[in-house]
């Protein structure tokens, strides 16, 4: 299966978090827990519904991503903007080496907000 | 300005530490997202793509230079220093934490704000004419009718689950300023035969994924019949809309499946039943209200017009900005400012902490306290004396809020797009800053002339494509951000949508595609004819041959 993470917002501050390694939630997506088989998924998704029910962070889901030279990155552009910051503000972009690029290539939006406009 | 009584005091009090128990409740767990997100939508909080987004609703456009400094005041203590002006003349903040928005909704109450009804199904801020009060043009100040309206809409609780949002405009004037025919309800004040002022009611506009041009309903309606009225077309909507499917869940839908004569039918039986009950305005109630927006204690000195010439004169600069930017005022010596937020390469309706305050203290100096926004998402001083103009310029251009381009494509409309909204497919923001770069040169953009350009991340339509003279609408292709380009929209009286003029531009080529439709209609333009003008006399076909030359020479 294609590697995953789980990703969510923080429900203290709406800040957007990855799960990591321990079950815990980081705002760095290559400090990501990957998730390359059903039962990676299946031990994540558990521990991502009690941090749902715990109000640590809201509406949890997966997301793809690829690890390439010690990097992951999420694969689909929105997420790209989720993880590294709003390329039109300079000064929030969470950049790291390997993201230099998320700038300028277009990408699908993987999942759309329910709030409305 | 209208000022709250202690019963509007009171709701906006209250509402606060409902909020306040139900964030606690969320953080400490008792109550679970789905259950809380209604919650904080109807406190104006969204979720967006980096954050939680905190929407507050600014009545009709009026901002207090005292509110604007409270604004200035959160976006540097509670965000990330600055805010964003929507096109429903609200303002957003884009990174506010939960656990301090209690504490933000109590700073806004103590200046008379808050976040209620700027999302969710609700009825939303009234769209006004940010020239009311003040142009020569209108039949009458607009704003009386507009607080009545704000005052009979907050929390009504019948109206509290509508199927959808939705969106009233007012305007006073023929020259609209509001977009006012792409509402759910437009209301245009109106004279009749005998001169007697009354509104104009038109039904079931709106944009978003499918666009249409509201319809009368009614010709003239009485002044005192107003809410009752409005409230007759909510109440149909309110039973009759679509709950089911989101998509048809609108004003406009329900109108174009029973067809104007058939919901005027149902809207007039209710009303008749209605009209002449509590809904009723009495002539004193207009009069308390209209009492707080008496013409400003301006002076009667005539402008000093050989200073101002003299200016002009020795300022090409400012000769330019009092040109396109200044609009003329029904007292003689005053004039009307528009405040560009709009900088060259910037970000379309963006303001800073210190430009807050720095436009309050101006407001405070130069045009009685007061600021107005624009669903253009420009800000207005409107009390402005001529003589002040010149010092107000270089003011102004300290702050970078003086960019000359108001109605040239400089002055984009543009939603936030994928940069911070959840609902986007692709970035707007960087578009409008690349077109602003590629159109600076501002005798350029003169040359060129009116031209109204809005963009949009999605087929919601934030960004009012479909009624830009050139439209354009960020989607998603195989993984990539595309633009399609519409041609010939126009959000006035002469209202119409835009036309799709073919396959979409890739993100690279979009901005030298609207300097292509740009250069050709400077090549065809008659003397005298705006962008809107030429596309309507010579149709969509020229600027197609120029958009996609290898398409049309294979089809001849």
């Amino acid at each position: 299966m294609a590697l995953q993470v789980f990703t969510a917002n923080r429900v203290t501050d709406g800040i957007v978090v990855f799960m990591d390694a321990d079950g815990g939630w980081t705002e760095t997506v290559s400090e990501s827990r990957l998730i390359a088989s059903a039962e990676d998924e299946a031990a994540a998704t558990e521990m991502a519904d009690k941090a749902a029910d715990d109000a640590v962070v809201a509406d949890p889901y997966l997301i793809d991503v690829t690890e390439d030279g010690g990097g992951i990155r999420p694969v689909r552009y929105r997420e790209r903007i989720r993880a590294y910051g709003p390329p039109v503000h300079p000064d929030f972009v969470k950049t790291t080496p390997s993201d230099a690029d998320h700038f300028t290539a277009g990408g699908k939006a993987s999942r759309q907000s329910s709030d409305g406009a | 300005m209208y000022r709250y009584d202690p019963l509007d005091q009171r709701l906006v009090d209250e509402r606060v530490e409902q909020f306040r128990d139900q964030v606690a409740r969320r953080l400490r767990g008792e109550i679970t997202e789905d259950e809380f997100k209604p919650l904080r939508l109807m406190n104006g909080l969204y979720i967006q793509l980096h954050a939680y987004m905190l929407r507050i609703s600014i009545p009709y456009g009026m901002l207090s230079s005292t509110q604007l400094r409270k604004l200035a005041h959160i976006a540097r203590k509670y965000d990330r220093g600055y805010g964003h002006f929507t096109t429903r003349q609200c303002i957003q903040f884009n990174w506010p934490k939960l656990e301090d928005t209690p504490d933000i909704l109590a700073e806004l109450a103590e200046v008379e704000m808050h976040a209620i009804q700027t999302s969710g199904n609700s009825f939303r801020n009234i769209t006004a004419d940010q020239y009311a009060g003040v142009s020569a043009d209108e039949i009458e100040d607009s704003r009386p009718y507009a607080e009545i309206i704000r005052q009979w809409g907050a929390l009504h609780p019948e109206f509290s689950y509508l199927p959808r949002k939705f969106k009233i405009a007012l305007t006073g004037s023929p020259n609209d300023r509001t977009a006012a025919k792409f509402h759910d309800i437009a209301i245009i004040l109106k004279k009749n035969d005998l001169g007697e002022h009354g509104f104009e009611i038109m039904i079931g506009g709106g944009q978003g994924r499918t666009p249409m041009i509201a319809q009368t309903v009614r010709e003239f309606l009485p002044r005192h019949d107003l809410l009752s009225y409005l409230e007759a077309i909510l109440r149909i909507y309110n039973l009759l809309g679509r709950r089911d499917n989101i998509f048809k869940a609108k004003l406009k839908i329900l109108v174009h499946k029973l067809g104007i004569d058939e919901i005027q039918k149902l809207i007039e039986d209710e009303w008749n039943q209605i009209k002449d009950g509590p809904l009723k305005l009495p002539e004193a109630e207009i009069d308390r209200v209209a009492a707080h927006f008496q013409p400003l204690p301006y002076e009667t000195a005539e402008a000093d017009a050989k200073e101002l010439e003299v200016h002009k004169f020795e300022s090409p600069a400012f000769a330019r900005w009092a040109r396109v930017n200044v609009a003329a005022h029904k007292k003689p010596g005053y004039a009307i400012v528009n405040l560009s937020l709009k900088p060259t390469g910037g970000v379309p309706g963006d303001a800073t902490a210190e430009q807050m305050d720095a436009v309050a203290e101006l407001a405070d100096e130069y045009s009685f306290g007061e600021i107005r926004v624009t669903h253009e998402q420009n800000l207005v001083f409107a009390h402005v004396k001529q003589s002040d103009l010149f010092p107000l310029w270089r003011a102004l251009d300290e702050i970078g809020f003086a960019t000359p381009n108001l109605s040239l494509i400089g002055d984009m409309i543009c939603c936030p797009g994928l940069d911070y909204c959840g609902l986007a497919n692709a970035r707007s923001i960087p578009v409008a800053e690349r077109i602003g770069k590629r159109f600076a040169d501002l005798d350029r953009q003169l040359d060129i002339g009116e031209l109204r350009l809005k963009i949009s991340g999605c087929i919601n339509a934030c960004g009012h494509h479909h009624v830009g003279h050139i439209g354009i609408l960020g989607v998603e292709r195989s993984g990539e951000e595309y633009y399609q380009i519409t041609l010939g929209g126009n959000p006035a009286m002469d209202a119409s949508i835009g036309d799709i003029v073919g396959p979409a531009f890739s993100s690279d080529d979009v901005v030298d595609a609207v300097e292509t439709v740009v250069t050709t209609y400077v090549e065809l333009r008659e003397k005298g004819e705006r962008f809107l003008d030429t596309y309507r006399r010579v149709g969509q076909d020229p600027f197609k041959q120029k958009l996609y030359p290898e398409k049309t020479n294979a089809a001849a």
